[in-house]
């Protein structure tokens, strides 16, 4: 099992590819004090919205500051954000899920109602109102982008669980008295995590996306705290004058969400035996 | 049919309810009283004022309390006034700005339509072809492009290089002075970048989902027997597949609703546009409450009545669906 999966997702060359960016982000993201030739927050009062040149390679912003610099240290930012925003949500979601898909019933009904609730809120309506109240910063965006996403997680696991519940091997684990606990936790989650693991990583892609919308409308991670959209407000700001404010970050924004996608789908190529005969 | 109608109707009317409770609870546990931005920028306000202005609000009352009364107003779509300092009914100031939005979302679903389903179709009947090969990187570049950031560079490229088109607002200037035609002219120029950005993520999605579904059904049975019939290929696919293909895309574009509609807050700030995005943007800023809880709701109905739609659609091409 192992070895098919290891060798369909390496004759996946957009996969290899995105796993391959990925890796490379976390590498920047983690090395960005040591690669980053400004601090992000130095201001070069003498070169302001200077266009790419040798000393500030990617130019610099509408007060000063270097953009690749910036955009090193944004890469902390958006690649934090996706991940806790992801994990709040898939845990959410399995729990969710599991409860609806195992008890079935009342359970089922209520929490699949209250699925259809979520997903029928213009979800960005819904974020930009709660963090009106609860006011913008990246620990807010990043329970917010968690607390609204779970609903695939959900269902998918639900989907799971409806057709693992009459297996053998549960049938079999229930009939030797293992508690519902056990059976969940040991059993059933094990054998629903394929799908999770492909729908968390295009999550993270959406998040990313999600973050840096917020960012550049001003209600998502706020200044000086660098980060891809809030780059782009500026970017917006300078539109006749500034192209490289606009270009690049964007352009970043583009390959993460790019890597991340194409790293989901090779997975779920790879993981999913249903596929495996096509082509 | 008319029982499925009811029953869809009751079903979306619960949702109503729950959205409404959701997004009322949400906001009122949420840190921050609405009064704060009434009183904490006025020094001369007294405790007894601010008591005053929360009791006037219903604030001091238990929430359920607060929901209900809310409920009943909302009913009568009296949403009261807006924090801003104009202090007008927040209906009137949403009523103004719904066409606006609503407008452009139906030209950039027309759009999507327009531009999504021949693509789906065609990749699907050449499947691996070079042409199948350059519009999944397409897709994928589409799903990747954030909106935002598209419109920043579809305007730097047609408002500032290029100074085809006007980069913000509805209408020029100049627009009253305008002839008929030339008012739909400058219209149609403004609105043809928003109208993009805001159908581009579409575009992407459900050309993908319609080449899924149409190879899924161009390899059922009955697309073989309509082929050994020697029925022309035209036929074959736009007439007896396309159908069957289409089901699961009408679905799909009013689950789509939500997105639009959320979407319109980028745009619209983007492109300065007044819809209700930008007025939604606006009162988030300035936490103007009732205002947010105003557009949340408007914004839901406009949704379910979206999805309400779609499966009126699909139950008038799916008599499948009726019967149930």
């Amino acid at each position: 099992m192992r070895g098919i999966f290891c060798e369909r997702f390496a004759r996946n060359k957009l996969a290899v590819t995105g796993s391959i960016l990925v890796a490379l982000l976390f590498l920047v993201a983690l090395l960005a004090p040591l690669i980053a030739p400004y601090e992000p927050d130095y201001i070069d009062r003498y070169h302001v919205l200077e266009p790419p040149g040798r000393l500030h390679p990617l130019g610099t912003d509408d007060i000063g500051r270097d953009v690749l610099s910036r955009m090193l240290y944004g890469a902390r930012v958006s690649l934090s954000v996706g991940f806790v925003a992801v994990g709040i949500a898939t845990l959410i979601g399995m729990i969710m899920g599991a409860v609806a898909g195992y008890y079935g019933g009342v359970a089922d009904r209520l929490i699949m109602r209250f699925v259809d609730v979520m997903l029928s809120i213009p979800s960005f309506f819904f974020i930009l109102a709660v963090i009106a109240f609860v006011g913008p910063s990246i620990w807010n965006i990043m329970f917010i982008i968690g607390l609204t996403s779970w609903m695939g997680v959900a269902r998918l696991v639900r989907a799971e669980f409806l057709t693992l519940k009459s297996r053998e091997f549960i049938l079999a684990a229930r009939a030797i008295g293992a508690s519902d606990m056990r059976i969940i936790l040991k059993h059933m989650l094990p054998n629903s995590l394929a799908p999770v693991i492909v729908s968390a990583v295009l999550g993270v892609a959406s998040a990313v996306l999600l973050e840096s919308s917020l960012s550049f409308l001003g209600l998502g991670v706020q200044p000086p705290m660098p980060s891809w959209g809030n780059i782009l407000t500026a970017g917006k700001a300078n539109i006749e004058i500034a192209w490289w404010l606009s270009v690049f970050p964007g352009l970043a924004i583009l390959v993460t969400v790019l890597s991340y996608n194409l790293l989901g789908e090779g997975l779920r190529d790879a993981l999913d035996p249903r596929l495996w005969e096509r082509r | 049919m008319l029982l499925y109608l009811g029953k869809r109707i009751t079903e979306i009317l619960v949702t109503l309810v729950g959205i409404t409770l959701l997004s009322f609870f949400i906001i009122h546990l949420a840190p921050g009283k609405p009064t704060d931005v009434l009183t904490d920028l006025n020094p001369k306000i007294t405790p007894e004022a601010r008591e005053r202005l929360e009791k006037y609000y219903g604030l001091d009352k238990p929430i359920i309390i607060q929901y209900l009364m809310w409920a009943k107003r909302i009913v009568k779509l009296d949403f009261g006034d807006s924090f801003s300092t104009d202090r007008r009914p927040v209906w009137e100031k949403i009523r103004e700005r719904i066409p606006v939005t609503v407008s452009i979302n139906l030209l950039s679903m027309l759009l999507i339509f327009l531009i999504a389903i021949p693509l789906g179709i065609s990749s699907a009947t050449h499947q691996y072809s070079l042409y199948d090969k350059v519009t999944t990187v397409g897709v994928f570049l589409g799903f990747a492009m954030p909106a935002f950031w598209l419109g920043i560079l579809l305007m730097m490229l047609f408002g500032v290089y290029l100074n085809w088109l006007p980069i913000s607002g509805l209408k020029s200037m100049n627009y009253e002075t305008l002839s008929a035609g030339g008012k739909i002219i400058d219209l149609a120029r403004h609105l043809v970048l928003p109208v993009f950005v805001s159908a581009f993520g579409g575009i992407a999605g459900i050309s993908r989902y319609m080449r899924s579904s149409m190879l899924e059904v161009i390899r059922q049975d009955y697309i073989v027997t309509a082929r050994a019939k020697g029925l022309p290929e035209s036929k074959v696919i736009y007439t007896h597949a396309l159908r069957n293909a289409l089901l699961p895309i009408i679905t799909l574009l009013g689950l789509s609703v939500p997105g639009l509609i959320g979407g319109s807050v980028i745009f619209e700030q983007i492109f300065s546009i007044p819809g209700m995005g930008q007025l939604f943007w606006m009162s988030v800023m300035q936490r103007d409450y009732p205002l947010i809880m105003g557009l949340l709701t408007i914004g839901a109905i406009l949704t379910l009545t979206g999805n309400m739609l779609a499966d009126l659609c699909y139950a008038v091409v799916d008599p499948r669906i009726r019967r149930r």
